[in-house]
């Protein structure tokens, strides 16, 4: 542990050499918001100690399965924190609290949806996919089926999920650090592109993990504190909180039941199958599972990491509560009109989702405002960081080395093609966030969610669990559903309406997943079953192979850590 | 894959253990997973056609019965996932160590 800690201080050292030029674009931007100096001081000092990390990690990472899966090496608990820090979003953070203090109840039915598909990971996924797998999702579905098609589905799904995620991730960063930072839009969201890219590239799966850890460790704390002082306030009486929010909300005591969240039951199903499913589908959560050493670490990392993000929607929920009685009722928070009258819900300085934001000052003053802005900015870079490592991954194990150099190219020569694909999203993702400034990205978390439900999650559950899956019955009903999600999320009316203006939606519902999850499903299943071609025959037959390792692991990868 | 190891897979495969192992976890995997989305789905039901029911105070407070049943929700899915380590733990992992022992020797 000691050796570790020195290696990290003399690692933050030769990291403070980097510092110069970030610092000159952050502080020239900061100068127009003198405020918010502690938030960007507190910024680079996480920026200073991940920049030391990433080289740190970038000296242990030697072989693939380093850059990788971190060399299988990382513990349950430290992969229960990362995939913490890898899944609690900025937008969970600051959106669930915002959602809590428009309309309080409404909020917490919201977050739920975001941790039910944890124990679903847990229950189908997660020992099964450490026991079959090496470093992507696509080496499960592929175990036993044709490489080729499988690997190129499982791409395909994994850079769409990734693609959609990242649009979303950028364009609120860029938005986020405009207001908290002061920085130009342009200049915020180039600023997450070089991190990450510098995170990834460089540290891999190491440096992309401890940089989780971090994120995961700092979200944790700073909400912790922002509840504890909450409840604090109200001698943790939780109705004595829950009073003072009836008193100072302009709805009363309706915010303590549901409201208009869920409208349309067919829309709240099939956006609770896409969280549900989705979770166990999104391909930089997956790959997470490969950086342990076996299936028991698998399961440890689900149980931290399902306790971590329920604790963390809690302390949300309070927080949201605690804007609520701490915030309405001081227009020094507000956009406040000439007649002195503002809008309680909607009309907050910077916008609806900087409801925890404005309660950070009003707990712990401006140095911890500073403290959670740059705990905002943080949490955006550990979720973009392990996108870009999920995204780079498929296309150097999946398509590079199984698809186009047909298994003939080195290990060597496969990291180095990662490493250029994540440079490639890195720059991509900046010109997105840059194209999509304008444009309404609220839906496409949504879909990301969906297209992980549709493609991803059934292709895996369905090769690892019906024997009668066959190539090409998984081909045809990923593709079925990743293809249906996109469409019918077009459709919808979240793009076809509030994004490209038409009147009225062609397909009713929000999200698509009840629908495309179910043809996906269809479609895996009526292919193979009607699958008479002689490769089909071969891969029914090769399941009982798998299936034993899949169930007990004997013949798993064995981690790197262990030779 | 060495034939010696493919003898070895098909001796797990036809043991007993094996079938005990995977009979018994798959149940309770379903079973959880079952449980789960009762849970979740049930809520959001609630939520849709019961309005009235989470709306209800408890007591003569502004508490409402939604905000135990809500954050209950947060805690089944922690619950039923430490119910399903806790069991993985000692009973599954030791069939598992046990089928590898038995087999090694063969």
């Amino acid at each position: 542990m000691t050796r570790l800690v020195m290696a990290a201080l003399a690692a933050v050292a030769s990291g403070l050499l980097m510092l110069p030029a970030l610092a000159a674009g952050d502080l020239e931007g900061g100068t127009k918001q003198a405020v918010n100096s502690s938030a960007i001081a507190m910024f680079l000092v996480f920026v200073v100690a991940t920049l030391g990390i990433t080289k740190w990690a970038a000296g242990r990472t030697k072989s693939a399965s380093d850059f990788y899966a971190a060399g299988g090496g990382i513990t349950g608990f430290q992969n229960g924190l990362a995939i913490a820090g890898d899944y609690m979003s900025a937008a969970s953070f600051l959106g669930i609290s915002a959602l809590v203090f428009a309309s309080g109840f409404d909020g917490l039915i919201y977050s739920v949806g975001w941790l039910v598909g944890w124990p679903i990971v847990m229950f189908l996924i997660a020992e099964r996919l450490r026991n079959l797998g090496k470093y992507t999702f696509a080496d499960v579905a592929a175990f036993r089926l044709q490489a080729r098609p499988v690997r190129i589905l499982s791409a395909v799904g994994t850079l769409t999920v990734v693609a959609v995620y990242l649009i979303a991730q950028m364009v609120g960063a860029g938005k986020l650090i405009e207001l908290l930072f002061g920085l130009e839009y342009l200049v915020a969201v180039a600023i997450v592109g070089a991190l990450m890219i510098i995170y990834v590239a460089f540290g891999g799966m190491v440096a992309t993990t401890w940089v989780q850890i971090v994120k995961a460790c700092l979200l944790l704390g700073g909400a912790s504190f922002m509840a504890f002082m909450v409840l604090l306030k109200f001698n943790f009486s939780p109705e004595a909180l829950f009073q003072a929010a009836v008193t100072a909300h302009p709805g009363g005591v309706s915010i303590m039941g549901p409201g208009k969240l869920v409208s349309d039951p067919v829309s709240a199903v099939s956006l609770g199958l896409a969280l549900m499913f989705g979770t166990a589908g999104l391909p930089h959560i997956l790959m997470r599972f490969f950086t342990v050493k076996d299936a028991k670490a698998a399961r440890k990392s689900v149980l931290y990491a399902t306790g971590f993000i329920g604790y963390f929607y809690i302390l949300t929920f309070i927080i949201g509560f605690g804007a609520i009685t701490l915030l309405m009722n001081d227009p020094a928070y507000f956009e406040v009109a000439a007649d002195g009258t503002y809008n309680k819900t909607t009309g907050l300085l910077g916008g609806a989702n900087m409801a925890a934001i404005h309660l950070a000052k009003a707990v712990g003053g401006s140095l911890f405002l500073g403290f959670i802005s740059a705990v905002a900015f943080a949490t955006i870079l550990a979720v973009v960081a392990g996108l870009t490592l999920a995204g780079a991954t498929a296309i150097s194990h999946d398509l590079y080395a199984s698809v186009f150099a047909k298994g003939r190219s080195t290990e060597g020569r496969e990291v180095l093609i990662s490493k250029v694909s994540a440079v490639a999203i890195g720059f991509i993702a900046v010109v997105l966030g840059y194209i999509f400034e304008e444009q309404n990205v609220a839906f496409m978390v949504g879909l990301a969610f969906a297209v992980a439900a549709s493609c991803n999650f059934p292709v895996l559950v369905m090769t690892m669990l019906w024997s009668g899956t066959t190539t090409r019955g998984a081909v045809a009903g990923g593709s079925l559903g990743l293809i249906s999600a996109v469409v019918m999320m077009i459709l919808g009316p979240a793009v076809w309406v509030k994004t490209l203006g038409h009147s009225a939606a062609i397909f009713p519902y929000d999200n698509p997943a009840l629908f495309s999850m179910t043809l996906a499903f269809l479609g895996i299943w009526l292919v193979s079953l009607f699958d008479r071609s002689a490769s089909a025959d071969a891969e029914r037959a090769a399941f009982a192979a798998q299936f034993v390792r899949s169930e007990t692991g004997i013949g798993a990868e064995v981690s790197a850590s262990a030779h | 894959m060495s034939s010696q190891h493919e003898a070895r897979i098909d001796e797990i495969r036809r043991h007993p253990d094996f079938a005990a192992l995977v009979s018994k976890r798959s149940r309770f995997a379903w079973l959880l997973t079952v449980a789960m989305l009762v849970i979740y789905f049930g809520f959001i039901l609630l939520v849709a056609f019961g309005k009235e029911i989470l709306s209800q105070p408890l007591g003569s407070g502004v508490t409402t019965l939604g905000i135990p049943i809500g954050l209950g929700v947060i805690v089944s899915a922690f619950v039923l996932t430490a119910i399903y380590v806790r069991r993985a733990n000692s009973e599954f992992d030791a069939l598992t160590e046990r089928l590898a022992q038995h087999t090694e020797r063969s």
